[in-house]
């Protein structure tokens, strides 16, 4: 998005555009590209899963890969919470799956195609927001119904010294409210800078080569460039690690729930 | 100062939590190598717990980008 004064905007990326304008009851309900790649996001979760659901007696190289994410976290889920942590698997599991498909699903080359520009759902605080509400409301349904008002005694750790009742608990309360503050933040900001950063070095590299001097390309746009491969494998892998942080934080949390520390 | 100088730099300065952050990162993956090298059949079950103290640190360095961003864009 380098325009002709060799300004760059980094964050036009993020940008909501509806496509299909719809007005409900007075608000705008539009299906924006945000919808679209959600939608791309389910569609492609949908076709790795069938493709590996054939329940073949010898699994071929789609069913392993399959059953190999479904067996990474049954492993986390049964490690973390115990025996009672494969009944939370498929939340877990859908989670997992969408925010991995969906980071990597805005790190997709789509602005190769004219016209059409790449978006990561995961880059917007509404949507992360809602994912974390999920994970820290099934924490609270989970406790409340499991232990009813015992759930509490969270709260107050084993072996609180009685002088220091008054503010242990306010640390932990302070610390169990600000759960899905964090979750949220951390994707979302995770993801919003590494799309900044290569912007950002994209920009360096095609005001590098447009520059009137001779010596810019060389100096700037090659080094940037290189550069920027580095930082695009270092942001798949920060996509994979959001994604792993994002389900292995529910785990821990639905163990508190499961089993009260 | 004008307030638009101001703004640029607290967001110069808030750079400087993100390159704390990842002095604390680097302590986080060093310190596990660090005891997977002298006790390597341990290290695979701990991998777990390493991912917690990479997301607590990191996402203290992820602050100082959202103040840096609200500084520069919203403020």
């Amino acid at each position: 998005m380098a325009s002709e004064g060799g300004k760059i905007d980094p964050m036009g990326q993020f940008t909501i555009e509806p496509i299909v304008p719809i007005e409900l009851a007075g608000y705008d309900v539009s299906f924006t590209n945000s919808a679209l790649f959600m939608l791309v996001v389910l569609g492609a979760i949908w076709v790795f899963m069938l493709g590996g659901m054939k329940r073949e007696m010898v699994p071929g190289r789609w069913q392993m890969a399959v059953e190999g994410v479904n067996g990474f976290i049954n492993n986390m889920m049964s490690s973390s919470i115990g025996p009672e942590g494969k009944r939370y698997v498929p939340l877990v599991f859908s989670l997992f799956m969408f925010i991995l498909v969906a980071n990597f699903m805005g790190m997709m080359p789509f602005g190769i195609v004219p016209g059409v520009h790449g978006f990561t759902v995961t880059s917007h605080l509404t949507v992360t927001a809602i994912l974390a509400i999920l994970s820290f409301g099934t924490v609270l349904v989970v406790g409340l119904w499991k232990h009813g008002f015992h759930f509490f005694s969270l709260f107050v750790p084993h072996g609180t010294p009685w002088w220091l009742l008054w503010l242990i608990p306010l640390i932990e309360l302070f610390s169990f409210l600000i759960r899905p503050f964090s979750l949220a933040l951390r994707l979302f900001v995770a993801m919003t800078a590494g799309h900044v950063l290569m912007k950002v070095l994209a920009g360096f590299v095609i005001n590098g080569m447009n520059a009137d001097a001779a010596w810019v390309p060389a100096i700037v746009s090659i080094p940037s460039f290189i550069l920027m491969i580095g930082i695009t494998l270092l942001e798949l892998l920060v996509c994979a690690i959001q994604a792993y942080v994002f389900a292995l934080l529910t785990a821990l949390y639905i163990n508190d729930a499961v089993n009260l520390h | 100062m004008d307030a638009e100088a101001a703004k640029l730099i607290g967001a110069g300065l808030a750079a400087i939590g993100a390159g704390i952050a990842a002095g604390g990162v680097g302590n986080v993956f060093g310190s596990f190598l660090q005891g997977a090298l002298r006790n390597p059949a341990a290290a695979d079950s701990q991998q777990g717990r390493l991912f917690i103290g990479f997301a607590a640190a990191e996402l203290l360095g992820l602050l100082a980008f959202v103040v840096a961003m609200i500084l520069i864009f919203v403020a």
